[in-house]
């Protein structure tokens, strides 16, 4: 019988501490995936977050480091110029990394630091029970905003992949998403582009995961793609924003 | 610079060519006075060795990079001054959390806020007592010359990897401003350090997966992480302890580190050619504190006199090394002043007169 479907070598085998659900364990399987097709594993060092992926170190079969929260590309940073040669790659949350990591990913995206940074983004915070986040959307309801997100007092959603898109130091940016195959494939090919422009030493790349959170947005998982599907892509689009020939 | 030769150079190039001396090959920064020379220093002197100086986004980024490094095995080294360690002390904390060696340099300047550009030793609670969350300890050492500055730097290292925890070099303004003849140790090359199995270097074949935490979910699995920590500190307490004493058989003790021990050096010289039997105290490892020394002195020292510049840090310390009936005084300059040697010998004076000794 010809195998057409198993678990990445990458990826432990234990059940992971996601909701059902949740586009987390998702990105974990094709982090690991593109380790096992690009032969990174033996060379990767990760970095885990403050926020819901904080435990990632127990799904990835790599060296990690977990990170202060919105320290990662700081981290990543210390690691990568430690070991050059070693695949460095830093996974974060929309609060970490669009919140109170904001200084450390535009510097790290600013220096052309040679890493790769996947970013969820789930326009909520998950770990700490569905707080308001700098993604969540206009009139989004969370446990800080439960009026929904007012524009006027708290700010515009934000967009770091087009913010990141105007620094001349990286080498690629992308915005994908998982709520359908199509779209997961699409995003596994970001990724490796990503993780292709760290190989090859073009600098910082990063790829954002338009996200779900079913717990905090209050929804069953299904209801929960639609959501993704009405709301989140019209505000946050998805494609390439740079790509490495246009380093140089 | 030729190893072992005397030269005049000044504290903040002092500290970081000996960094540098110990292996030292990853330097993350922010500048900020007084101590700026230092990371210039190391932008150019890093690499002429192979190694990298990086000019971070703010402290929080440089401490995290310096994180980053160490957990990954190298030797590596952030500097700053005051208001620049207070933002490194989420950093500091998680350095602790998670074990990682590396050396810290703070030149202290006059506080709390802005406060000013010139020496203070307004640090210590701060550094010795943790200055981040949780319970924590690091090896904090207070030189008083350069030639004590760089001999310490380049073991600080060792004691960083020795026990897997930060280590503070903590100067001031003065200390790392003034020039001084020093000699430097040799250079030591980095591939000759033993391998760091703990690092996150990727796996490279070894079987575990490496991992540099300082999460512990379960509180049990956290206390005992805390219990293996305080056994470190303990094992720590008894062999770093540094300290220096003048006149040991005196009556009466000044006790002061850094800058300010040189100040109340000349105090103790006018004291004793006024006739009184007055010695220096000199801690040199601020953390872990040497109170044996103290104990050392017990039922000899008439008094303690404790001179900082500080509004009295160290003196609680100092109080809680002697028996409660021998007098602990203190006097202090605070904010980036200076205290005067006639001041010192005169608090020292009133001391005595006190307390009377009538010789
Ligand atoms: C310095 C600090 N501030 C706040 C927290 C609390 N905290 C933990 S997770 C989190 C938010 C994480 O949200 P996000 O990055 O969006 O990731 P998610 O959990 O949604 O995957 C916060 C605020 C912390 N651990 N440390």
């Amino acid at each position: 019988m010809k195998k057409v479907f198993t678990r990445p070598r990458a990826l432990a085998d234990r059940p992971t501490h996601y909701c059902p659900g949740c586009i987390h364990g998702v990105a974990h399987r094709m982090i690991a995936q593109l380790m096992d097709e690009m032969e990174l594993t033996d060379r990767a060092v990760g970095i885990s977050p403050v926020g819901c992926a904080v435990f990632a170190y127990n799904y990835l079969d790599c060296d990690f480091q977990q990170a202060a929260h919105g320290r990662a590309p700081a981290v990543a940073t210390g690691i990568k110029r430690a070991w050059p040669d070693a695949f460095v790659f830093a996974y974060q949350g929309d609060g970490d990394l669009a919140s109170i990591g904001t200084a450390e990913i535009i510097h790290a995206a600013s220096r052309g630091e040679n890493i790769s940074v996947v970013f969820i983004n789930n326009a909520i915070y998950g770990m700490t029970g569905g707080q308001m986040a700098p993604t969540t959307l206009e009139g989004q309801r969370t446990t800080t905003s439960p009026a929904g997100r007012d524009l006027k007092s708290t700010g515009h959603p934000m967009r770091m992949t087009e913010m990141l898109a105007t620094l001349p130091g990286v080498a690629y940016l992308a915005r994908g998403s998982c709520h359908d195959v199509k779209h997961i494939k699409a995003t596994e090919r970001y990724l490796r582009k990503a993780f292709e422009a760290q190989e090859a030493g073009h600098g910082f790349g990063m790829v954002e995961i338009v996200a779900n959170c079913p717990t905090n947005w209050g929804m069953s998982p299904v209801e929960s793609i639609d959501w993704i599907k009405e709301n989140m892509l019209p505000y946050f689009p998805l494609g390439e924003f740079r790509t490495t020939e246009e380093v140089d | 610079m030729t190893e072992g030769q005397l030269q005049m150079i000044k504290g903040n190039e002092a500290v970081a060519e000996a960094g540098v001396r110990a292996g030292c090959r990853f330097f993350f920064g922010y500048p900020i006075t007084p101590q700026n020379e230092l990371p210039e220093y190391m932008s150019g002197r890093l690499s002429e060795v192979g190694g990298t100086f990086l000019q971070a986004e703010s402290e929080v980024a440089a401490i995290n990079m310096v994180y980053g490094a160490a957990g990954a095995g190298v030797r590596v080294m952030t500097s700053s001054s005051s208001p620049g360690i207070s933002l490194k002390q989420e950093g500091i904390s998680y350095i602790a959390g998670a074990e990682l060696p590396c050396v810290i340099v703070n030149m202290v300047r006059g506080g709390p806020g802005l406060g000013s550009i010139q020496p203070a030793q307004s640090d210590y609670f701060q550094s010795t007592k943790g200055g981040g969350h949780g319970d924590y300890r690091m090896v904090v050492l207070a030189p008083a010359t350069l030639q004590e500055m760089v001999d310490l730097t380049y073991e600080a290292f060792d004691i960083a990897d020795r026990y897997r925890n930060p280590v503070m070099i903590q100067g001031d303004g003065v200390i790392g401003q003034m020039m001084e003849p020093v000699a430097f140790p040799p250079l030591m090359d980095p591939a000759d350090l033993p391998a760091k199995e703990w690092a996150t270097t990727g796996r490279r074949g070894r079987d575990a997966l490496n991992l540099i935490n300082s999460l512990y979910l379960d509180p049990d699995e956290c206390w005992a992480h805390n219990r293996k920590l305080a056994e470190k500190y303990a094992r720590m307490e008894q062999a770093e302890v540094r300290y220096e004493i003048d006149h040991e058989d005196a009556d009466y003790f000044i006790v002061a580190y850094g800058t300010t021990a040189r100040i109340a050096r000349r105090s103790v010289k006018d004291l004793r050619d006024a006739g009184h039997s007055v010695g220096l105290l000199r801690p040199i490892s601020l953390w872990p504190f040497p109170s044996k020394a103290f104990e050392g002195l017990a039922g000899q020292a008439r008094g303690y006199l404790t001179v900082e510049m500080s509004l009295g840090q160290m003196v609680e310390d100092v109080r809680l090394s002697v028996d409660s009936s021998t007098p602990v005084e203190f006097y202090g300059t605070a904010g980036g002043v200076m205290p005067r040697h006639q001041d010192i010998t005169e608090q020292m004076e009133k001391l005595v007169a006190r307390t009377g000794d009538n010789r």
